[in-house]
């Protein structure tokens, strides 16, 4: 009996010694703010689900630095000025390791204030030149928007509308009173500057407009060869519905509205989206320039179906599950959580992600840009599995992704 | 191009349909907040709800989501009525309406909004209609009917609403509440019921709206609170308690943001708008119907 026990009692310390190491430290906690509920929670729902399948895979793989990783996270209401209290809770009271952003330009840019006073790391998830006023050099942005994200934003657009034959002479700008559209419009003026085209109107609508027709029906008096759009989701789903009523009339519509990326509004949109030049960032119809984003594309689309969130997840997803991709490989790159390091590694180092490789540049954006433009063509119906196959989205550019050519005047393909 | 007649046309028409829709989601906060003094600032979220409601009927059965918000606004009545009935147990009857009561509808504001988060997800939801994508056209005139059709109905709502309290006992002794609470009491009338049906009225109408409101445009729980600043501009334009007010103050600010976005650009609306609003409490503080 008495060598059963001693038995036992070794066996037990030898367990404990054994699983000790992964249990004996503090869980490595990463905390952010997200859009779960405001405007843009469709968008903050599915970043979430694509970041714990993430933590998931992360765990399973022994977690970092041998320690489990841990989220805390908080609603930012899609609101920027929930995010400095946000911030200051995580990392004061909460403690965490590590912050990453939650989505978008308008809640990123709130955080770089108390992420720069403590010289912390920052992975931004789709802003959009939030660093041109920080200069922060520990910023690192996860969006395929370039060097120059304004400039490179806007680059398949303008670069598809210099490429007519012949060269469109006048372009209409217009966008929502916001700091993503307003970036974006900023960008599009810097186009517009190098390409010489000539401005017939610059205005901007507040994002609570009900109706758009007066908006489209000003622009359509301008009589614009090209027409640029930044918009969020409800005022992208207004115009585009405005623009088929009032009957515009231009050569390209679109560039740079948020809203058609999303399973909701391609499925509420449908045929209106035809002709249609915007931005996506994969389509199936490049799925051979994306090997790793079906299979987690496969993942994302079990669980978002369960908790009505976004059922394609073509947009955001992929790139919210490589932000996090990219943190990992730096922090174990490095060794610690030695945030100058961090940063440093992330500078120096390309990443092999989801998404593909990512190398980022000086000021932490993407060191080239691969945003696709694309055209939406030949959309029948409401169905949503038609977006799953490719046919529906001509890649126009940049060229390595290139599927096919711009279709023009945009009435001609409204239909 | 279009020439400027058509523009102008087109503006005033775009103006007055906007009207429509303002006029709908503004005549239940004229009734409640003009004539019976209780502060719903809860009065959005009652139109999401009512958004929502339409988004099942119409995505489950097929039904017009504004036909199915007329079937389905004896619910929201009752949801009116017991929610008066809380409203008056727990603050208007001890008298602490004023803060505690407003704390009262914005719990209701946030509450709705959480729950139709958890019921229906944050994805944007938008109802079709037979007409959704229709546009007639006059001569160089558009008439959208995913906005001539809430528009039509939302003038016949308010025009009804107004032939009811004017024409009808209740609807008078709605007027009368409104005026002179005590004085009905005094007179032997049960002023808590008159109130209760009169608040439930006011819900009704927001069921209707928030159809109106998937038919124009996407909806997703929080947008309601845009809307706001919006209904209650429209109240206090028009003079507060007036039905004919309201229906004119919807028209007057449609027609401004209309003119507004199409000759000085759209940013300008929202202070065109509240100017108009500030200049005409400044020579008419009682509104342009009120007493």
């Amino acid at each position: 009996m008495q060598r059963f026990v001693s038995w036992l009692i070794g066996t037990l310390a030898l367990l404990v010694l054994a699983v000790a190491p992964a249990f004996a430290q503090q869980p490595l906690k990463i905390g952010f703010g997200m859009s779960l509920t405001g405007p843009l929670a469709g968008n903050g729902k599915a970043a979430l689900i694509a970041m714990e399948i993430w933590r998931e895979d992360a765990n399973a793989r022994g977690g970092i630095l041998g320690r489990k990783v841990e989220f805390v996270y908080y609603d930012d209401q899609t609101n920027p000025s929930t995010v400095p209290s946000i911030y200051s809770k995580l990392l004061d009271v909460d403690k965490v390791d590590l912050v990453v952003s939650g989505y978008g330009t308008n809640v990123i840019a709130p955080a770089m204030p108390i992420v720069m006073q403590r010289q912390l790391a920052f992975m931004g998830l789709f802003g959009l030149n939030v660093n041109s006023k920080f200069d922060y050099d520990r910023y690192f942005q996860i969006m395929p928007s370039g060097p120059e994200p304004a400039i490179g934003w806007t680059q398949g657009y303008f670069d598809t509308a210099m490429a007519l034959n012949p060269k469109p002479q006048t372009v209409a700008l217009v966008g929502a009173d916001a700091e993503y559209p307003a970036l974006a419009l900023a960008g599009a003026r810097e186009q517009v500057k190098r390409t010489g085209l000539k401005v017939v109107y610059d205005k901007t609508y507040p994002p609570n407009t009900l109706d758009y027709s007066p908006i489209i029906r000003a622009i359509q008096a301008t009589n614009p060869d090209l027409v640029y759009v930044a918009s969020y989701p409800p005022d992208s789903a207004g115009l585009i519905r405005a623009a088929n009523e009032v009957g515009l009339k231009t050569r390209m519509f679109g560039g740079g509205m948020v809203g058609p990326q999303f399973a909701a509004l391609k499925s509420q949109l449908g045929p209106l989206l035809n002709g249609i030049v915007n931005y996506e960032s994969y389509a199936p119809d490049v799925d051979d320039k994306f090997p790793s984003v079906g299979p987690f594309l496969a993942k994302y689309q079990a669980r978002a179906a369960k908790e009505g969130v976004d059922p394609l997840g073509f947009y955001l997803p992929p790139y919210a599950y490589a932000m996090m991709e990219v943190l990992e490989q730096a922090i174990k790159g490095v060794g610690s959580l030695d945030q100058a390091k961090i940063a440093d590694y992330m500078h120096k180092t390309e990443f092999t992600t989801y998404v593909g490789k990512v190398r980022f540049g000086r000021n932490g954006e993407w060191a080239q840009p691969r945003m696709l433009a694309v055209q939406y063509k030949g959309i029948t119906g409401n169905d949503l599995d038609q977006w799953r196959k490719a046919g529906h989205v001509t890649v126009l550019a940049p060229a390595p992704y290139r599927t096919g050519n711009v279709a023009t005047p945009y009435q001609d393909n409204r239909k | 191009m279009e020439s400027a007649t058509a523009l102008v046309l087109n503006a005033v028409i775009a103006g007055l349909l906007l009207g429509g829709f303002y006029a709908a989601v503004s005549v239940g906060v004229s009734i409640s907040f003009g004539m019976l003094d209780v502060v719903n600032i809860a009065h959005p979220a009652f139109i999401i709800l009512g958004s929502y409601a339409a988004y099942i009927v119409n995505d489950r059965l097929g039904v017009d989501p504004i036909v199915a918000s007329l079937v389905l606004s004896p619910l929201f009545f009752l949801l009116g009525m017991a929610i008066y009935r809380v409203y008056y147990l727990c603050f208007e009857r001890r008298g602490q309406e004023s803060l505690r009561g407003l704390a009262f509808f914005f719990g209701i504001l946030f509450i709705t909004e959480v729950a139709l988060i958890l019921v229906f997800g944050v994805d944007y939801r938008l109802a079709r209609a037979a007409y959704s994508e229709t546009t007639w056209r006059l001569g160089p005139v558009d008439f959208p009917l995913r906005l001539v059709v809430p528009f039509l109905v939302s003038v016949a709502m308010v025009i009804g609403i107004e032939v009811f309290l004017t024409r009808t006992f209740f609807g008078r002794a709605v007027l009368a509440v409104a005026q002179d609470a005590l004085a009905l009491r005094l007179m032997g009338v049960d002023t808590l019921r008159v109130k209760e049906r009169a608040f439930a009225l006011s819900i009704a109408t927001a069921g209707v709206a928030g159809a109106f409101l998937i038919v124009i445009q996407p909806v997703q729980p929080a947008i309601g609170r845009e809307y706001i600043g919006l209904v209650f501009a429209v109240c206090v334009l028009g003079g507060m308690g007036s039905i004919r007010g309201t229906l004119a103050g919807a028209f007057i600010l449609g027609l401004a943001e209309s003119f507004t976005s199409t000759f000085a650009g759209p940013s300008w609306a929202p202070a065109v708008s509240f100017g108009i609003l500030l200049a005409t409490l400044a020579f008419r503080p009682s509104g342009l119907f009120g007493r």
